[in-house]
């Protein structure tokens, strides 16, 4: 079982969670975030003074699947959520050592 | 009710008995008379004590919550009601005071510098008028009135101490302030037998709706307090932005209808003085506006919402001691002057000295009243108002340059009596109650460390 973590676009919310049911992921953990990478902030005005505002909105959407499914995941987060310029995001993958379901205590690959 | 039964039955005798007009002055004549007369002061003393009183409302509600909503828009969202019961707090403690002794050192007779005790706990103040003051509405009518002003002068200073001062530090030094600044203030420009009061014989100084009273004492005070207790944590380099401009706009905009409220209802009455004064407040905001958005938006390259509700703020203060003395389009002067000049002091002048005047207290009250003061003794013209009497000249453009002078000497006395009051309240509560939250409470903000709330709580 995999972890897969996107942070994204807020913009790209929409276009990425579909292209995840398309790709057959229903499970997902949807997160509001602020941060940057490469990508600067912009700037604000407060009684005349500038200052940079660098912890910009964005999504972070967490699901955990099968590891057959790792790449149709990241294909589908890919194409929907790029752009080509800075502040695309990015994809993190790791490892999970197990997942339970709360329902009914059903553990392992079954209970995703 | 009164007038009515009465217009009928004038009415009634003028149908009944045309003979009446041709008769010799008959007891009965001179009693319909003396009835008509009574019933149009009635009549004219109501019209004067419903705008009155609507006046006195519109002003509190400058304070809750339209001030209240501005400056808690402008700090952080930790801060939000600790800022609002600072204002909400001057209208429960002001009130009080003002009944028990305020009213009375502000408009008792006493000495050129403060009243009497003559008006201590209200007494002699019924619902007849006095006439010393407004003669068309019950005195306790103009002591609401003018309790109004008195709430709203010391919640203007909290926005110089915004996000850091203690709850408690601030009602004792703020209470103490509304005795023995603003009363006092009020008394010399408004009071019977003031050193400044415009119809006196020492320093005349117009003043109309209290730009000096408030604004400049405010202001001043507001400066003094910020260099006193210092800077925020992090000032200047962190950046504070406001939390909530929305809330701020929303409040700005209170605050503009109110002051139509502080300054048309500072002419006491329902008459045209009233419309002169609502014009010129509304005519200074909005060319204020311009001014400040104009400034802004060639110094930072884009108009902000901040800056255009803070320009319209500034023009209404520098209107504020003008309002009943002016003409409309000298009104729009001031008030685009004032838009320019505020927003230098706020961008330029603040940032040169590096004091923490959090919400710019100093920057558009104190600033902006002492320049509206001065505009004053420069458009006050007896065309508006005769205020030194029916054909003498009252302002520069009536060619009595003297005014600006007496101006000058009215902001001067303010400030002196506002930096010094205020120094000397300042240490003594720092040295009893105790003034600066800890640095733990200010990290923590005001909210939780001083009323164990939180403004927002959106998950819930």
């Amino acid at each position: 079982m995999l972890k897969i973590e996107a942070i994204i676009q807020p913009s790209k919310l929409d276009a990425v969670k579909d292209a995840l049911l398309e790709a057959g992921i229903e499970g997902m953990t949807i997160l509001e975030a602020r941060g940057h990478g490469r990508q600067k902030g912009h700037t604000e005005f407060y009684r005349g003074r500038e200052y940079t505002v660098d912890l910009l909105p964005k999504v972070k959407i967490e699901m955990v699947v099968l590891d057959e499914m790792k790449d149709k995941a990241i294909a589908a987060i890919g194409s929907a959520a790029r752009t080509g310029r800075i502040g695309d995001g990015k994809i993190f993958v790791s490892r999970v050592d197990d997942a339970i379901r709360i329902r009914n205590d059903e553990r392992g690959e079954t209970a995703l | 009710m009164f007038s009515t039964r009465f217009r009928a039955s004038t009415v009634g005798l003028f149908l009944l008995f045309p003979s009446l007009a041709l008769a010799q002055s008959t007891p009965a004549t001179q009693a319909d008379i003396k009835a008509l007369q009574d019933s149009v002061h009635a009549a004219q003393m109501n019209a004067d004590n419903s705008w009155m009183l609507v006046s006195s409302a519109l002003v509190l509600l400058m304070t809750g919550p339209g001030l209240a909503l501005f400056y808690g828009g402008l700090v952080r969202k930790k801060n939000i009601l600790g800022t609002m019961m600072q204002s909400f707090a001057m209208m429960g403690l002001v009130t009080i005071l003002w009944a028990v002794v305020g009213y009375s050192l502000a408009f008792a007779h006493g000495t050129s510098f403060v009243g009497g005790f003559e008006h201590v706990f209200l007494r002699g103040v019924g619902l007849a008028p006095n006439t010393d003051y407004a003669a068309t509405i019950p005195e306790q009518t103009y002591m609401v009135y003018q309790l109004m002003f008195a709430i709203i002068t010391p919640a203007l200073i909290t926005g110089a101490f915004a996000e850091r001062m203690k709850f408690s530090g601030m009602a004792v030094f703020l209470s103490l302030w509304s005795l023995i600044v603003y009363s006092p203030m009020a008394h010399m420009v408004w009071g019977v037998g003031g050193l400044l009061n415009a119809t006196g014989n020492h320093i005349p100084s117009l003043d109309f709706a209290g730009g000096t009273v408030v604004h400049v004492t405010s202001g001043v005070s507001a400066l003094v307090t910020a260099l006193y207790l210092g800077k925020r944590l992090g000032y200047p380099h962190t950046a504070m932005p406001p939390h909530s401009m929305v809330l701020s706009f929303i409040g700005a905009c209170l605050l503009w209808v109110g002051w139509f409220g502080f300054n048309a209802g500072s002419a006491l009455g329902s008459g045209p003085l009233a419309t002169s004064a609502f014009i010129n407040t509304h005519f200074a905001a909005a060319s204020a506006a311009l001014g400040w958005t104009i400034f802004e938006w060639f110094h930072s390259g884009k108009p902000t919402a901040l800056g255009a509700i803070s320009g319209a703020v500034a023009g209404l203060v520098a209107i504020t001691p003008a309002s009943g003395f002016v003409q409309p389009f000298p009104a729009l002067l001031i008030g685009l002057i004032a838009g320019l000049f505020c927003s230098l002091m706020v961008f330029k002048v603040k940032a040169w000295f590096r004091y923490d005047d959090s919400l710019d207290a100093f920057g558009v009250h104190g600033a902006g009243g002492t320049l509206g003061a001065l505009l004053t003794g420069l458009f006050a013209t007896k065309l508006i108002n005769p205020a030194f009497g029916a054909n003498v000249a009252t302002g520069a453009i009536d060619g009595h340059w003297g005014q600006v002078g007496n101006q000058a000497a009215g902001v001067a006395i303010a400030w002196v009596l506002s930096a010094v009051g205020t120094l000397v309240l300042l240490f003594l509560v720092d040295k009893t109650v105790g003034l600066r939250v800890s640095a733990e409470d200010e990290t923590v903000g005001l909210d939780l460390s001083q009323h164990g709330e939180e403004g927002y709580d959106l998950n819930s």
